[in-house]
C-alpha cells in the first residue's frame, strides 16, 4: 500500500524469539474502518434517537430461511384463510369457496387455456403443446408460472439450482443403496434356500459322501510338518511367569505387623492433628481396607501357601476349597433341595470337626495370613463365632435347622418397618446370618443401587439398636452381638455411617437443648444414647485431634455431664457410665477432660455426709448444699458388711427394679467404687499434665480428709487406697514455661534474585493459580483501556456530527437571510427606481 | 433485707434501668456495696451498678480489685452470668496503670479455675488471658521465664491467699495453660497452644465469645464438612470387647 499511510513501530532493542504484533500500523485504513462502524451504528441511533416507533414486519416467515418459498405461501394463504374464516363476504352469494390451482382460480384458468389454445394451434394442429399438458395435469413445480415465459423454455430445461442438484444426487445414491442392499438380501435367501436344499439331500445321502470329502480334504492340505508343529506349539506356550515367592510364616507375621505399625502410626499422627491439611489431600484414608470389602466375590482364589515347623501348610487350602463349596451353595441360592442341604451340614460339620481338631493352628493362621482373601476371613471369623457359641450353647443341630430354613436371599430393607419385621422373632444368631446374606446379595459391586440401599441399612441398624435399648428391659445381649455387622457396614460405608451417627447426636444434643430452654435443666438421657456413644467409640478412632463424629461426641458428653441434674441413683449411673465412655475416648490420646474431674469430685462429694468445712469447690451441676446430698451415703452397718464388689447391670439405668434397701446401697457402694476406680485411672493418665496436682487437689483433699474410709467394708477400703496411692505417688515437678524461639528474620539481601526462565515474554513466578490471576487482571485493564479508548472516539464522533449538523443549519440560515435580503434589496431597488421615474415624470 | 430472687432480678435491671434515671444515684451506693459483699452471685451482679457509680459518679471503693479477686472461684464458669461479668471484668482489666503483680495474679487464677471449666468458658478465657498479656507485657514472664531456675517441687503461686500482691503470682508459670494444650476440644488445644508462640500485638475481639454456648459449639462442630472419615481398624468384638475395657470391669450387659 502507500508507504505514506504505513505507520512503523521502531523496536528499541531487537530480542530474538519475540514475536511483533503491532509494529506496522495503518492509521488511514483503521480509522476509516472505525467511522465507517460508527456512521453505521452510532449514527443510526444518533439519529433515531428522538423516535420511539419501529417498524415490525409482520409478515408470516418473512425472515424464516427454513421454509421453502412454496411452502410459505402455502402457509400464508392457509392464515389468510383462518382470518377469513367466519366472516362471510355478504356480496357473496354463493357459499361454496372458489376452486383453485396453485392459488389460481380454475376459471381464470380456464380462459388463459383458450388464449393459449389460440395462439399454439398455428403451429402444431391436433396435439396437445406441453404448456398446456402441464397446466392441465400439474405436471410442473413453477407455482405462478408466466404464460410468456413459458411459450419459450419447459420446465425441465430451466437450468437447475445447485441445491436442487446436489438433492437429485443424494436421492440417487439412495435409491441406489436401496437396490444394492435388495440384491443382497435376495442373495442372502437364496443361498440360505441352497443351503436347506443341500441339507434336505444331504440327509439322503449321508452315508457316502462324507469318506469322499475328507479324502479330498486331506489331498488338499499337505500334513503339516512335525517340526513346524512344534515350533508353532512352542511358540503358543505361555510363557512361564515368575510366580511370587511363598511366604514363610514369619514374614506373614511380619507383613501383618508392618501393617498394624502403618495403621497406628496414621492414627498417631491424627491425634496429634499436625497436618491436617497434608492429610485432607491425601486420598481418604481406610484403616482396615481388608475388611472393607468383606465379601466372596472380592475373594483373591489363589491359596496361599505358608510353611509351618518346615512342612506345608495344607489344612488352609483344604479350608479354603470347603469354604468355596459353601459358599458356592450359599449363593446358589434358592434350591431347597434336601440333599443340598444335607451335603452342606456335612460340609459344615466336617468344618467343625477340623475347627476342633486343630483350631490353635487355623487360628493363628487366619490371623497372621493377611493376604487371605478379606471374605473369607470374615466368613471364618463369624464361623468361629458360631462355633464358640454352639460350644458355650450346645444348641447346634437345632440352630443348624433353623438357620437353613431361613431364605438365602434378601432385598434390603426399604424403611425401617420392613427392617424390622424382618429381624422379628428371630434368635440372635438369625439376626446375624440374615444381615450377613442382606450383605451379600446387595453387595455394591454386584449392581448400581446396592451403595445406596446398604447406606440406608446402616442407618436401620442403628435405629433397631436404639429400638432394643429402650426396651424395657433392654436387648444388650443382642445389641452386642449385633455390633459386628455394624462395624463392617461402617467400614464399607465411613460415610453413611458418620452421617447417621451425627444425626443421632444432632437429635439427641437438640432435645436436650429445648428441655434446658424450657425447664431451665436437663435431665440425662435414656440408654440408648448412651449405646451410640459407646458404639460411636467402636467404630471410629477417639484418639483423632479432629474427628467428624468423635469430636461432636465429646462435646455433647461433656454437656450431659455438666447441664444433667442429679437427682436419683440412676442418674448418678448413668453419670458415671458417661465418665467411663469419656476416659475410654481419651484413654489413648490422653487428653485433658476437666468436666471428667468435676464429676468424679461432684460423686464423691454427694457420698459424704453433709458438713460444713469442705476446701474445695464442687461445680455444677452439683451443688455445696442442697436436696441431693447424701444419694450415695450408706450408712446400714450391715449393708456395708454384706456388700460384694459386682458388676452394675446397665439394666437399672432404664429401670431402677424396686429393690429393697440393701440392694441399693449395694448399687451406692459400688459406684463409689466405680468412682475410686476412674479416679485411679484418670490419675494414671494425666500424670504427665503439668498441672497434675492441681487438677487433682480438690479430688486429693476430699479423699483424704473427708471420706469416711474406715467405715466402708474392706474391699472398698483398697479400691480407695489404690486410688489414693495412685496421687500420692506422683512428684511434683515444675519447670518454667519458655515460649518458642522466633524464627528470626531473615536480613534483606542484595544479590539478585535468579529465576529459571523456561519460557521468553511470559511472567515466571507464582504458582498457577497465581498466574492465572495475574493474566485475568491483566486482561481486565486491557479491556478496561480499550472500552474507555472507545467510548471517547463514540463521543469524539457524536461531537463531530453534532457540529456539522450546527454548522449545516447555521449556513442554511445565512443562506437564506442572504436571499431574504437580497430580495429585499431589489424590491428597495426597484421601489426606488420607481419612485425616481414618477419623480422624472 | 430482700429474698434472692429479688435481689437478683433487681440487680439485673439496676444498671439500664433504674440508675440513669434516679437525681442522684449515689444513694445507691450503700445498697450496692452491701450487695457486692455479700458474695457469690449476688455480687457478680452488683458488679455493673457499682461499676456506674465508680466510673460516672466518683466513688472511691476501696480495694475493688482485691474484692474482684476474690469473686473469682470455680463457679464463675459455670454461672448463667458469666458473659456480663467477663465483659466486666475485661472493662476493669484493660487499664493499662494497674500494677503488674495484680494482674498476674487475675490471670493466674482464671487459669487456676480454668482446669475445671467447660469448653465454651474456655474458648472465651483464653483469647481473655492473651489480651490481659498484649495489655501488660510484664506479665509475659509468666509464659515466658528463661533464665528462671531448672526444676520447681512447688508452683510458688498461693490459691488460697486473698490478697492479690501476697499471691506470688509473677514467680508463678502458666502450666495450667499448658495443660490445657492437651483438652480434649480441638478448638480449646488451639488456642491454649498460642501462648506457647510470642503473641502478636492486636487484641483478641472477645466479645464474640462472651455468649458462647455449649450447643452452639456442637453445632459448630457437627455441621462441619469432613472430607474422609478415618475409620477404627480393631475389630470390634462385641459392646464392651475391647483391650482393657473399663465397661467390661464394671459394667454387665444384663
Amino acid at each position: 500500500s502507500n508507504p505514506f499511510e504505513v505507520k512503523v513501530n521502531r523496536q528499541k532493542f531487537n530480542i530474538l524469539g519475540r514475536k511483533t504484533k503491532n509494529d506496522v500500523g495503518l492509521p488511514g485504513v483503521s480509522r476509516s474502518k472505525a467511522i465507517r462502524k460508527r456512521t453505521q451504528t452510532l449514527l443510526k441511533e444518533y439519529k433515531e434517537r428522538g423516535k420511539t416507533n419501529v417498524f415490525k414486519d409482520k409478515r408470516f416467515g418473512e425472515y424464516d430461511t427454513k421454509i421453502s418459498p412454496e411452502e410459505k405461501m402455502i402457509r400464508r394463504f392457509a392464515l389468510e384463510r383462518q382470518k377469513n374464516y367466519g366472516k362471510k363476504n355478504i356480496y357473496n352469494l354463493n357459499e361454496d369457496e372458489e376452486l383453485t390451482h396453485y392459488g389460481q382460480s380454475l376459471a381464470e384458468i380456464e380462459k388463459l387455456n383458450d388464449i393459449v389454445d389460440s395462439d399454439s394451434d398455428t403451429e402444431e394442429k391436433g396435439t396437445l403443446s406441453a404448456e398446456l399438458t402441464a397446466s392441465h395435469f400439474g405436471g410442473g413445480g413453477g407455482l405462478l408460472r408466466k404464460k410468456a415465459s413459458s411459450g419459450q423454455q419447459d420446465e425441465e430445461e430451466k437450468p437447475k439450482s445447485r441445491k436442487e442438484l446436489i438433492e437429485e444426487m443424494i436421492a440417487k445414491s439412495k435409491q441406489e443403496k436401496q437396490e444394492r442392499q435388495n440384491r443382497r438380501e435376495s442373495a442372502l435367501e437364496l443361498t440360505e434356500k441352497l443351503d436347506n436344499d443341500w441339507k434336505e439331500i444331504h440327509t439322503l445321502i449321508a452315508r457316502k459322501p462324507p469318506k469322499s470329502e475328507r479324502k479330498d480334504k486331506e489331498v488338499e492340505k499337505p500334513k503339516p510338518d512335525e517340526y513346524d508343529m512344534i515350533v508353532r506349539e512352542l511358540g503358543f506356550e505361555m510363557k512361564a511367569k515368575p510366580s511370587e515367592r511363598m511366604k514363610t510364616e514369619e514374614e506373614l507375621a511380619k507383613e501383618e505387623q508392618a501393617r498394624l505399625q502403618k495403621l497406628e502410626a496414621d492414627r498417631l499422627r491424627r491425634m496429634r492433628g499436625i497436618d491436617e491439611e497434608a492429610n485432607k489431600k491425601k486420598p481418604s484414608h481406610v484403616s482396615a481396607d481388608d475388611l472393607a470389602d468383606g465379601f466372596i466375590l472380592d475373594k483373591d482364589d489363589r491359596c496361599l501357601l505358608s510353611y509351618k515347623d518346615g512342612k506345608i501348610n495344607l489344612e488352609n487350602e483344604d479350608k479354603e476349597e470347603k469354604d468355596n463349596e459353601e459358599e458356592e451353595e450359599e449363593e446358589g441360592g434358592k434350591e431347597d433341595d434336601e440333599s443340598e442341604e444335607e451335603s452342606e451340614q456335612e460340609s459344615a460339620n466336617e468344618n467343625e470337626e477340623d475347627g476342633a481338631a486343630d483350631s490353635h493352628s487355623d487360628l493363628e493362621s487366619d490371623l497372621e495370613s493377611e493376604e487371605e482373601a478379606a471374605g473369607n476371613k470374615e466368613q471364618k471369623k463369624h464361623k468361629i463365632n458360631e462355633n464358640e457359641s454352639q460350644n458355650v450353647e450346645e444348641l447346634d443341630p437345632k440352630m443348624k435347622a433353623a438357620t437353613s430354613e431361613l431364605p438365602y436371599m434378601f432385598a434390603v430393607p426399604e424403611s425401617f418397618e420392613i427392617f424390622k419385621s424382618l429381624l422379628a422373632g428371630r434368635t440372635v444368631e438369625q439376626q446375624l446370618t440374615i444381615l450377613e446374606r442382606i450383605q451379600k446379595c446387595n453387595h455394591p459391586s454386584l449392581a448400581v443401587g446396592n451403595k445406596a440401599k446398604l447406606e440406608k441399612l446402616v442407618g436401620f441398624l442403628l435405629d433397631y439398636i436404639g429400638e432394643l435399648a429402650t426396651l424395657d428391659l433392654p436387648e444388650l445381649r443382642t445389641i452386642d452381638k449385633l455390633v459386628l455387622p455394624l462395624y463392617n457396614l461402617c467400614q464399607m460405608f465411613p460415610e453413611a455411617a458418620s452421617d447417621s451417627i451425627k444425626f443421632i447426636l444432632r437429635e439427641a444434643a437438640h432435645d436436650m437443648e429445648e428441655v434446658i430452654e424450657v425447664k431451665g435443666r436437663a435431665t440425662f438421657p435414656g440408654l440408648d444414647t448412651l449405646i451410640y456413644l459407646k458404639i460411636t467409640s467402636l467404630l471410629f478412632p477417639t484418639s483423632d485431634f479432629w474427628h467428624p463424629v468423635v469430636t461432636p461426641a465429646f462435646i455433647y458428653m461433656s454437656q450431659l455431664l455438666t447441664k444433667c441434674r442429679i437427682t436419683t441413683l440412676q442418674d448418678v449411673i448413668k453419670g458415671l457410665f458417661i465418665c467411663c465412655l469419656f476416659l475410654e475416648y481419651v484413654s489413648f490420646s490422653r487428653r485433658f477432660v476437666p468436666e471428667l474431674i468435676n464429676f468424679l469430685l461432684g460423686v464423691l462429694h454427694i457420698s459424704l455426709p453433709k458438713k460444713q468445712a469442705q476446701g474445695y469447690t464442687v461445680v455444677h451441676p452439683f451443688t455445696p448444699v442442697g436436696k441431693n446430698l447424701e444419694l450415695l451415703l450408706v450408712c446400714d452397718k450391715q449393708d456395708l458388711e454384706s456388700w460384694q464388689k459386682q458388676h452394675l447391670p446397665l439394666s437399672t439405668v432404664t429401670a431402677l427394679k424396686e429393690t429393697s434397701r440393701t440392694e441399693m446401697n449395694h448399687i451406692r457402694l459400688s459406684c463409689i467404687a466405680l468412682c475410686f476406680d476412674l479416679i485411679k485411672k484418670c490419675a494414671a493418665l494425666y500424670e504427665s499434665l503439668p498441672s497434675f496436682h492441681e487438677i487433682m487437689h480438690p479430688i486429693r483433699i476430699l479423699l483424704m480428709q473427708h471420706v469416711p474410709v474406715n467405715e466402708y467394708p474392706e474391699k472398698l477400703q483398697e479400691w480407695y487406697q489404690s486410688a489414693l496411692k495412685e496421687l500420692e505417688t506422683k512428684e511434683k515437678h515444675y519447670t518454667p514455661l519458655v515460649c518458642e524461639k522466633k524464627k528470626p528474620v531473615p536480613l534483606k539481601q542484595y544479590t539478585p534474585k535468579i529465576v529459571k526462565v523456561l519460557e521468553f515474554g511470559r511472567k515466571q513466578a507464582g504458582s498457577k493459580k497465581e498466574q492465572e490471576r495475574k493474566q485475568l487482571i491483566q486482561r481486565h485493564k486491557r479491556e478496561l483501556k480499550g472500552a474507555i479508548r472507545e467510548i471517547r472516539k463514540d463521543n469524539q464522533f457524536l461531537a463531530r456530527t453534532q457540529l456539522s449538523e450546527i454548522m449545516e443549519r447555521d449556513s442554511a440560515r445565512k443562506r437564506k437571510v442572504k436571499e431574504l435580503l437580497g430580495s429585499l434589496a431589489t424590491q428597495e431597488g426597484e421601489w426606488k427606481a420607481m419612485k425616481r421615474k414618477k419623480g422624472k415624470t | 433485707q430482700l429474698p434472692t430472687g429479688l435481689y437478683k432480678k433487681v440487680l439485673v435491671i439496676l444498671h439500664d434501668s433504674i440508675l440513669p434515671y434516679m437525681n442522684e444515684p449515689t444513694l445507691m451506693m450503700d445498697f450496692l456495696t452491701v450487695a457486692y459483699g455479700i458474695g457469690g452471685a449476688i455480687s457478680l451482679l452488683a458488679l455493673n451498678g457499682l461499676f456506674i457509680l465508680i466510673h460516672q459518679h466518683n466513688l472511691e471503693y476501696p480495694d475493688f480489685y482485691k474484692k474482684l479477686y476474690s469473686l473469682l472461684d470455680p463457679s464463675i464458669y459455670h454461672v448463667k452470668y458469666r458473659a456480663r461479668f467477663f465483659h466486666l471484668a475485661d472493662l476493669f482489666l484493660s487499664s493499662s496503670h494497674l500494677p503488674a503483680y495484680l494482674v498476674a495474679a487475675f490471670i493466674k487464677r482464671l487459669s487456676r479455675l480454668a482446669l475445671t471449666a467447660p469448653p465454651d468458658s474456655l474458648l472465651m478465657v483464653i483469647p481473655f488471658i492473651c489480651n490481659l498479656f498484649r495489655r501488660h507485657p510484664a506479665c509475659k514472664v509468666l509464659v515466658h521465664r528463661p533464665n528462671g531456675p531448672e526444676d520447681m517441687s512447688e508452683d510458688p503461686y498461693i490459691m488460697e491467699e486473698e490478697e492479690p500482691s501476697e499471691s506470688r503470682a509473677l514467680e508463678s508459670s502458666l502450666w495450667e495453660i499448658q495443660s490445657l494444650q492437651n483438652h480434649y476440644h480441638p478448638d480449646v488445644a488451639k488456642a491454649a497452644a498460642i501462648l506457647n508462640q510470642s503473641l502478636s500485638e492486636i487484641e483478641d475481639d472477645i466479645s464474640g465469645l462472651l455468649e458462647l454456648s455449649a450447643y452452639e459449639l456442637f453445632d459448630k462442630e457437627v455441621t462441619k464438612k469432613a472430607v474422609d472419615v478415618p475409620l477404627e481398624f480393631e475389630q470390634v468384638r462385641g459392646l464392651f470387647g475391647k483391650k482393657n475395657d473399663i465397661f467390661a470391669e464394671h459394667f454387665t450387659l444384663d
